[in-house]
């Protein structure tokens, strides 16, 4: 190993902005074992402070309002729904239910102040309200008390209504969920409502899928009948850029969000892989093998002015541009043997290695621009396993941490958009699905379990 | 006295002859007998259509019988009074259909004729052995390295085999796919797979084959020859497989 990339926990002085990246300081600590303990206490110090204490949320069940036979079942959705995405957010500790009064609230006069805010359930906040259908019409009220204030206690208040369906029941939880989190988590919009790209084989074919953040709702996308590899949405969430298997190779595709259909995109020639959009939108990059060997290549979002942005020998695949700056591009390079992580500036200039070592492939820019994702082999070797992990490395410094240690071979991380959590495919259970975790390898969930599903491609919003 | 005798016995000959006759003949016309109190006899009558079939094509039966409580078709079985059934048999066949009644039976057939499909066309005169067949007696695969892409020495005697085969054969042109084993990205492996097949092309290329009659495509790790996760299945999959083009 040489001096430029060692492990995060060595160096003390990392410095970090944002609370997003409180939140990935709480997660290095975390991650940090005694002997590193002194130096994490540094990093803590750095921060805001915001996040390291999260805020105690109570939330109780909502209560039926009307005598509906819908209401049972939407309710339980409901309900369902709100936990998990509060639950999985890494903004607020829920208060266990097992501590909650026999009495809870569906409405602001039924709440007793005593009983959420001392012990047992000892809550900062306490989200509470019902929900009914009446006539066809789901209505749903929330609200946020701050139960420690009792003379002005509201911090949000809000009804939702819309016809009676499950989908609907959801996606009242996921916004009240978000208003939430955004209020709770240092004003950072919440992601309940984003969608993630991948690819399945459930149809026999690998096709490209998609489904919400929370693995429901899982829908196909393409029908080649071929392979489609690789989905990346647009930063607008209007187009899916993807690679397919067409009659004359690998092209890159592209399918309409809008229309619900590819459209057209012109054929480069060669093998054509893995696209990434520009943060503004307006560019793509991509692998092309058109004129010999597999570079990068940058075109505008059409297909046109296509321009050469690498030229070694070795492979070089999987370009990410950096989604805060939009001036530098992350990729990976074989012109060294074993693939290794690279950045380059978006004019193809100022060439850095990241990774100095094994096997490092699929890097994902973060939301805030400092920090890569990517799965790395990091111990490659005679009679090495085989398994890839996620790692998380500060491009500054090329310190990282690793965030997956559970087995099983872990690729394609890809960041959400409030940067608290990455989705990535893995090997774990048997096969290779889909999971989701916190940005600091906890909160691990798998969203996926029909067939083969992989590359994961979370929405920009 | 004598003649009036032969008479008789003419008369009896020739009656017992139309009996018998009659009785064999099929009954085209049910005899009218008087008996006005008897029950209706039973009708019946069934057709199919086409008439004619190749094997393996199917056919329309269809029947229809009155005042009968009992139909039934010879090798169908027991069946509704009216109806219809497809039928696709391997040889001609005669459906008699048999319908009893309180009034009697009745009968009716319908044939269909099977002709057997028209033999696929002779093969060649002579059982020459086709470009195809010879590509895939003389060509091999050429394999690689765990992440590489170049030739390896033990592979430049394949190399040489496949090259004096295709120049001796200028007219066959072929796709060389490039595959990887399970290890390691999807999209990276594409890449490397394309790495592959294009240092087949090359090597080919270089020993005098024309680059017009080649193809490459790139499977990365998405169709294995081989699927379990041991070296010597990954050694399989790593590899230019050489296709012949049709």
């Amino acid at each position: 190993m040489d001096e430029s990339a060692r492990p995060i926990f060595r160096r003390g002085s990392l410095s970090l902005r944002g609370p997003v990246w409180v939140l990935l300081l709480a997660a290095v600590f975390y991650l940090l074992s005694s002997p590193s303990a002194v130096f994490a206490q540094d990093w803590v110090k750095t921060g805001t402070s915001l996040g390291v204490e999260k805020v105690r949320l109570a939330v109780p069940d909502f209560k039926p309002a009307t005598n509906d036979p819908q209401t049972a079942s939407l309710l339980n959705t409901f309900n369902n729904t709100l936990w998990n995405d509060l639950d999985v957010s890494g903004v607020v500790e829920l208060v266990s239910k097992s501590f909650y009064p026999l009495q809870v609230p569906g409405q602001p006069p039924e709440v007793n102040f005593l009983a959420w805010n001392a012990p047992p359930p000892n809550a900062a906040m306490l989200a509470f309200g019902n929900l009914g259908v009446a006539a066809g019409k789901l209505t749903v009220q929330g609200w946020l008390y701050d139960v420690k204030n009792t003379q002005s206690p509201e911090v949000l208040g809000k009804q939702y209504g819309d016809a009676a369906s499950d989908a609907a029941a959801r996606l009242m939880a996921h916004k009240f969920a978000d208003e939430i989190i955004f209020r709770l988590g240092g004003g950072i919009p919440g992601i309940a409502e984003t969608q993630i790209y991948f690819v399945s084989d459930r149809s026999g074919h690998k096709e490209i899928w998609a489904m919400d953040y929370d693995g429901s709702n899982q829908r196909q996308l393409t029908h080649l009948g071929s392979i489609a590899l690789a989905p990346r949405v647009s930063p607008d969430g209007s187009r899916v850029a993807f690679s397919g298997l067409t009659k004359s190779g690998w092209e890159i595709m592209m399918y309409s969000l809008d229309l619900n259909r590819t459209v057209g995109f012109p054929h480069m020639g060669g093998t054509n892989l893995s696209p990434a959009w520009s943060a503004d939108g307006l560019k793509l990059a991509f692998s092309s093998s058109r004129a010999g060997t597999p570079e990068i290549y940058v075109s505008d979002a059409s297909g046109g002015n296509l321009n050469r942005m690498t030229a070694a020998k070795g492979p070089d695949v999987s370009p990410v541009w950096n989604r805060k700056t939009n001036a530098q591009i992350a990729f990976v390079s074989g012109r060294t043997g074993l693939p290794q992580i690279y950045t380059m500036g978006a004019d193809g200039t100022n060439l850095l290695r990241m990774t100095d070592q094994g096997y490092a492939v699929s890097p994902n820019w973060a939301p805030n621009g400092q920090f890569l994702t990517f799965a790395w082999e990091r111990k490659y070797g005679p009679g090495d396993p085989g398994a890839l992990d996620i790692y998380l490395m500060d491009i500054a410094s090329k310190q990282f941490v690793q965030l997956t240690h559970d087995g099983g071979r872990n690729d394609s991380p890809s960041w959400s958009p409030d940067g608290r959590h990455i989705v990535f495919q893995s090997s774990r259970s048997g096969k290779e699905e889909i999971w989701t975790m916190l940005a600091d390898g906890t909160k691990v969930q798998q969203l996926t379990f029909t067939g083969h599903n992989t590359q994961p491609n979370w929405s920009w919003k | 006295m004598k003649s009036q005798s032969k008479k008789w016995f003419l008369l009896i000959i020739a009656l017992s002859a139309v009996l018998t006759l009659g009785a064999c003949k099929k009954k085209a016309a049910p005899p009218p007998p008087p008996p006005p109190p008897a029950p209706p006899a039973p009708t019946a009558s069934i057709s199919v259509t086409p008439n004619s079939i190749q094997a393996g094509q199917s056919a329309s039966l269809t029947w229809q019988t009155s005042n009968a409580t009992d139909v039934s078709i010879d090798g169908i079985g027991a069946v509704q009074p009216n109806g219809s059934q497809s039928v696709s048999p391997t040889d001609s066949t005669t459906y008699h259909l048999t319908a009893k009644g309180a009034g009697g039976s009745q009968e009716a057939t319908a044939r269909l004729t099977v002709t057997q499909a028209p033999p696929p066309p002779p093969p060649p005169a002579a059982p020459t052995v086709t470009d195809e067949d010879l590509f895939g007696q003389n060509i091999k695969d050429v394999y690689f390295d765990y992440d590489k892409s170049d030739i390896r020495a033990d592979q430049q005697s394949s190399l040489q085999a496949d090259a004096a085969f295709l120049s001796q054969h200028s007219n066959i042109n072929f796709t060389i796919e490039g595959h990887c084993d399970e290890r390691g990205s999807t999209d990276y492996n594409l890449a490397l797979g394309d790495k592959r097949a294009s240092a087949v092309k090359d090597a080919l290329t270089s020993a005098g084959v024309n680059a017009s009659r080649i193809k490459t495509i790139s499977y990365g790790k998405e169709k294995p020859f081989c699927t379990e996760s041991n070296e010597a299945c990954w050694q399989q999959n790593r590899r230019g497989h050489l296709v012949y083009q049709k």
